[in-house]
C-alpha cells in the first residue's frame, strides 16, 4: 500500500465515529424538532424549568463527588494490593450497572423499606424509620450504587497501566507518601479521574429511572421532565427544547473537561507489564474496608436474588423454586412469551455485537482525538450520545427509520447499544492513549513499521488494561439496557431486561417472582462476563 | 495472547446461543409471498399465540405486532408518522386519547358489521373510525390483611380518603405520565365537578398522598398488598388486579390478598382503528372484525386483564369470581377530556407536586 493510501484510509476510519454519532445521535433530535416545532415552546413555565435544570445540576455534582469518594479508594485497592478475591470484588463492583431501575428499587425496598432488616433494627431501639423511598437520599445512594463501578473500571484501568514505578521513584527520592500521591500519582492519574467524573456527571445529570423509581413524582431532572412533557401532554416541541438544553449542558461539561485536562502529563517510556506492588502489613485493613464497601453495595442485589426464591403464597416463609420453574412455562399461551434461554441468547448476542462495535469505534475515536486541533469540539461531538435525551431519541428514530421501513432491522438494537457504550469506551481509551509516549510510536515508524502495524503491535497492546476495562463496561451497558430497546419498539430479539419489564407490567406474585429470577440471571451473566474479561487481563 | 483466546471463546459461545435462539425469532418472516399485516399497539398489549395463529390460518396472511411504548407514546408515533404509516392497524387508543387520535386524522372510517353488534354505550366514535375492543376500570385496590390488622374498615367514599385515619395510606400515579393516574384524576373531576376537584386534591395532599410516576413503582414498590411488600395499603390500580393476584399466584392463593374500594371508578375503553393510507385495507378490515369477534374477545380477560367489549363473551372462572366491576362508574366525554386535559394536568401538578 502506498503511504498516501494509508493516510487516506486512516483519515476515513477516524471520521467514522463522528458520522456514526451525528447520524444516530443528533439526526433523530433534529427530526423531532422539525416535526413538532410550533414556535410556541416554553413561552410559559420558565421558573419551573430553571428549577429543574438547577436540580439536575446540583444532584449530579453531588452524586459525582460521592461516586468518586467511593470508587477511587477501591480503584487504588484493586490495583495496588494483591489479595484473595480481588477479581471477584472487581466483578461485583460492576454488577449494579446492569440492573433495571425497577429491580434496584425492589432491592432497596427489601433492604431499607419499612419491613426490611434495618427498619427492624431501628424499631428495636425505639426509633421511627423514615420512609426511605422516595427521598433524595435514596436517589443519591442509587447514583453511587450504579456509578462507583464505572469509576473503579476507568480509573483502575489507568492506574494499572501507570504501574508503581513513578511513585516508587518519588518515594526513593525521599518524598513522603502523601506528597507522592499529590505531586506524582494524582497528576498522572488526573485525566482518567476527570474522565470518570465527566461520565458520572453526564449519567446522573440525565438520570431517569432512578429519579422515577426512587425520587417520587415531585423530583425531576431534565430527562424526566422531557418524558412528562411527552408521555400524556404530547408537548413535543417543549420536550425537544428541553432536550437541546440538556445537550447544551453536556457539551459545556465536556469542553470544561477538555480544558481541565489540556495539559496532560506524559509517562516516561511505559512499563510493559507493571506488577502490583508487594503486600503491606496495613493493607489488610484496606482490604477489609474494600470488601465491606462492595458487599454493602451488593446487598440490594442479594436481596433481589433472595426474593426470587420466595414462595408465591403471601406471608409464607422459606425458600421456593416456584418462580424459577415458571420461567420456562407459558400457561396462558401468550404471543409475547419468551423462553428464558432465548432471552439469554438474545442478550448475549446483542451484547457481543454491541461491545465489538463500541470498541472499534472507541479506538478509532481515541486516535482521532490524539494530537488533534480543536479537541474540545471533537470530544463534545463524540459525547453527544450520552447528552441526547433517550425519550426524544426514541421518537426521532421512529421518524427517521419508520418511513424507510427499517424500524425492525435487527442491527438497530446493537447499534443503539454501541452508541450508548461508545462514550464509555472513549473515556477509558482517550486518556490512556494520550499518556502514551509519542517517542514509542516514532521509534516504531523509524524502524520501518507501517502506521497500522504500529497501532496494532505497539500501541494497542500497551493499552490492554484500558481496553479490557472498556470492553467490560460496554458489555454491561448493553446487557442492562432497557430504555433503548423499549424506545425502538419491542424488537424481534427480546432481551432479558425487556422481558423483566413486561412481567412487571401486570400484578401477581408469579410475575414479580419471575422478574426477580430473570434479574438474578442477568446478574449472573454480568458477573461471568466481568470475570472472563478480567481473566483476559492476566 | 491469553486475552484473544478468551474473546474467541466468548464470541463462539455467544454465537452458539444466539444461533440456537435465532430460528424462533426469525420464523415470522420466513414464508415469502404472503401478505403481512402490521398491528401497532402499546407495550401492555397481549394476546394468545393461538388466537393470532387462527387469524393467520383463516387469511393466509402474517401478523406482525409492533409495540411502540405506552399508550401516549404509541399514539404519538402513529401521529408523527402519519404521512408514511408504520402499520396497517392501530390498537390501544383509549377514551382519554380518542379525541386527539380522531382530530389527527390518522384513522380511516370502516363500517364494521362486528362493531354494530356491540352495545351502544361503548361505541363512542360516531364517525365509525374507532371500534371498541375492551373495557377496563381504574379502581383503588386495598391490602385486605393490612387493613384487618390495623382494625380499619375500607373507606366507602372518595371523601373519606381525606380523613386523618387514612393519612399516609394512599398511593396514586402522576396523571402526566401514567394512564391510571390520569384516569383517577378524571374520576375526581367527574365526581367532584370543576369546582370541587381542586379542593379534594388539596385535602389529599394535606393527608400525605404519595404520587409515583408509573403504575409499576406504585404497585410493586409502594403497595403493601403486592409481592413487593411496600409500606402503603391503598393504591390506584385496576378492577381486575385482585383477580390477577389469584391467577398469578399459580395456585398458592384461593382468594385475593387485595380488593377494590367501592367508590366511583373511571371506565377506560380501548379502541382499534384502521390507519388511513394502508395498502392492505381488506386485510385490515378482517383483522378489526376478528378483534371484535368471539375468538379474540374471549381471549382478552386473561391476556390484558380487562373486560371484553362484547357482553356475551365468556369470562374465565378467576375473572368471574374475583374481578369486580365498580358499582359507581363515572365518565367524561372524550371531547371534553381532549380540550381540558393539558390544563387539568398542569393545575393538578401545581396543586399536588409543587
Amino acid at each position: 500500500m502506498k503511504p498516501v493510501g494509508v493516510a487516506q484510509t486512516g483519515r476515513l476510519a477516524r471520521a467514522l465515529p463522528y458520522v456514526f454519532v451525528v447520524a444516530c445521535g443528533l439526526a433523530p433530535l433534529l427530526a423531532v424538532l422539525r416535526a413538532s416545532w410550533r414556535g410556541t415552546a416554553l413561552v410559559d413555565g420558565w421558573p419551573h424549568l430553571v428549577a429543574v435544570l438547577g436540580f439536575s445540576l446540583w444532584q449530579a455534582v453531588l452524586s459525582t463527588a460521592l461516586a468518586l469518594a467511593a470508587g477511587l479508594p477501591l480503584a487504588w485497592l484493586l490495583t495496588h494490593v494483591r489479595f484473595p478475591g480481588r477479581r471477584v470484588l472487581r466483578a461485583l463492583a460492576l454488577l449494579p450497572f446492569v440492573m433495571p431501575t425497577v429491580v434496584t428499587a425492589a432491592g432497596f425496598v427489601a433492604l431499607l423499606g419499612p419491613r426490611g432488616p434495618l427498619a427492624g433494627l431501628w424499631h428495636a431501639f425505639g426509633g421511627t424509620w423514615p420512609p426511605f423511598i422516595p427521598s433524595l437520599a435514596a436517589v443519591l445512594l442509587a447514583h453511587v450504587f450504579y456509578n462507583y463501578g464505572v469509576v473503579v473500571q476507568l480509573v483502575g484501568g489507568a492506574w494499572h497501566a501507570l504501574g508503581s514505578r513513578p511513585a516508587e521513584a518519588a518515594a526513593l527520592l525521599g518524598a513522603a507518601p502523601w506528597r507522592v500521591f499529590v505531586r506524582v500519582t494524582l497528576p498522572l492519574l488526573w485525566p482518567a479521574i476527570a474522565s470518570a467524573a465527566l461520565l458520572v456527571f453526564i449519567y446522573t445529570f440525565g438520570s431517569f429511572g432512578v429519579i422515577i423509581f426512587l425520587g417520587g413524582a415531585r423530583m425531576a431532572t431534565l430527562e424526566v421532565e422531557i418524558w412528562r412533557q411527552t408521555a400524556q401532554l404530547l408537548r413535543l416541541d417543549v420536550a425537544a427544547t428541553l432536550a437541546l438544553m440538556q445537550l447544551g449542558v453536556t457539551t459545556l461539561a465536556t469542553s470544561a473537561y477538555t480544558r481541565l485536562t489540556a495539559r496532560t502529563v506524559r509517562l516516561a517510556p511505559p512499563t510493559m507489564a507493571p506488577a502490583p506492588p508487594p503486600r503491606r502489613r496495613r493493607a489488610w485493613l484496606a482490604v477489609a474496608a474494600g470488601w465491606l464497601l462492595v458487599l454493602g453495595f451488593s446487598l440490594p442485589l442479594l436481596a433481589v436474588v433472595l426474593r426470587s426464591f420466595a414462595p408465591l403464597q403471601r406471608g409464607a416463609t422459606g425458600l421456593s423454586l416456584a418462580a424459577w420453574q415458571l420461567l420456562g412455562e407459558n400457561p396462558r399461551g401468550s404471543y409475547f412469551f419468551v423462553p428464558p434461554a432465548q432471552a439469554i441468547g438474545n442478550s448475549l448476542l446483542i451484547t457481543i455485537l454491541a461491545s465489538t462495535l463500541a470498541l472499534t469505534l472507541g479506538v478509532l475515536a481515541a486516535y482521532s482525538l490524539r494530537g488533534a486541533a480543536r479537541r474540545g469540539w471533537r470530544e463534545a461531538v463524540l459525547m453527544l450520545p450520552l447528552g441526547v435525551s433517550a425519550v426524544t431519541l426514541g421518537l426521532g428514530f421512529v421518524l427517521i427509520f419508520g418511513p424507510l421501513g427499517r424500524l425492525r432491522d435487527p442491527w438497530l438494537i446493537p447499534a443503539a447499544h454501541a452508541l450508548l457504550a461508545f462514550p464509555l469506551v472513549l473515556r477509558s481509551l482517550a486518556p490512556a492513549l494520550r499518556s502514551l509516549d509519542p517517542r514509542l510510536r516514532e521509534a516504531a515508524l523509524l524502524l520501518g513499521a507501517t502506521p497500522w502495524h504500529t497501532v496494532w503491535r505497539v500501541e494497542l497492546p500497551l493499552l490492554r488494561g484500558p481496553l479490557i476495562a472498556a470492553g467490560a463496561l460496554a458489555a454491561a451497558v448493553s446487557l442492562g439496557d432497557y430504555g433503548a430497546a423499549l424506545l425502538l419498539g419491542q424488537p424481534d430479539f427480546p432481551t432479558i431486561p425487556l422481558v423483566i419489564g413486561r412481567l412487571l407490567g401486570q400484578p401477581g406474585a408469579a410475575n414479580y417472582g419471575q422478574a426477580l429470577a430473570l434479574a438474578s440471571i442477568l446478574l449472573a451473566l454480568t458477573a461471568i462476563c466481568a470475570l472472563l474479561i478480567d481473566r483476559g487481563e492476566r | 495472547m491469553g486475552m484473544n483466546r478468551w474473546w474467541a471463546l466468548l464470541l463462539a459461545a455467544g454465537w452458539l446461543v444466539g444461533c440456537a435462539a435465532a430460528p424462533d425469532a426469525a420464523a415470522p418472516t420466513a414464508t415469502p409471498g404472503s401478505e403481512r399485516l402490521i398491528v401497532m399497539t402499546h407495550d401492555s398489549f397481549s394476546v394468545s399465540e393461538a388466537v393470532i395463529a387462527e387469524f393467520e390460518r383463516m387469511t393466509g396472511a402474517q401478523v406482525e405486532i409492533l409495540p411502540a411504548g405506552d399508550t401516549g407514546s404509541a399514539l404519538n408515533k402513529a401521529i408523527l408518522s402519519k404521512d408514511a404509516p408504520l402499520a396497517d392497524v392501530f390498537f390501544g387508543v383509549d377514551n382519554t386519547f380518542m379525541s386527539r387520535a380522531l382530530a389527527a386524522g390518522i384513522f380511516a372510517p370502516y363500517d364494521s358489521p362486528a362493531a354494530a353488534a356491540l352495545p351502544a354505550d361503548v361505541r363512542l366514535d360516531a364517525t365509525g373510525r374507532l371500534h371498541p375492543v375492551d373495557v377496563g376500570y381504574v379502581m383503588i385496590n386495598y391490602d385486605r390483611e393490612a387493613l384487618r390488622a390495623a382494625g380499619l374498615t375500607p373507606p366507602t367514599t372518595l371523601e373519606e380518603l381525606t380523613e386523618p385515619r387514612w393519612r399516609g395510606q394512599l398511593i396514586v400515579q402522576n396523571p402526566a405520565t401514567s394512564s391510571p393516574g390520569l384516569a383517577f384524576l378524571l374520576t375526581t373531576i367527574a365526581h367532584f365537578g370543576e369546582d370541587g376537584w381542586r379542593e379534594y386534591w388539596r385535602a389529599l395532599r394535606a393527608n400525605d398522598v404519595l404520587v409515583t410516576d408509573g403504575w409499576e413503582d406504585a404497585y410493586y414498590t409502594q403497595f403493601s398488598g403486592s409481592s413487593g411488600a411496600g409500606p402503603r395499603p391503598l393504591v390506584v390500580s385496576y378492577g381486575s388486579s385482585p383477580a390477577a393476584e389469584v391467577y398469578f399466584s399459580e395456585g398458592a392463593l384461593s382468594e385475593p390478598p387485595t380488593a377494590n374500594l367501592d367508590v366511583p371508578a373511571f371506565r377506560q375503553i380501548e379502541f382499534v382503528g384502521i390507519l388511513a393510507g394502508t395498502p392492505r385495507r381488506a386485510l385490515a378490515e378482517r383483522f378489526v372484525d376478528y378483534m371484535l369477534g368471539p375468538t379474540f374477545q374471549a381471549d382478552i380477560p386473561l391476556q390484558m386483564w380487562v373486560w371484553p367489549a362484547a357482553p356475551d363473551a365468556p369470562l374465565p372462572d378467576v375473572f368471574a369470581a374475583f374481578a369486580e366491576r365498580p358499582t359507581q362508574v363515572v365518565e367524561l366525554p372524550p371531547e371534553r377530556i381532549e380540550a381540558e386535559r393539558e390544563r387539568w394536568i398542569d393545575e393538578w401538578t401545581t396543586l399536588v407536586l409543587r
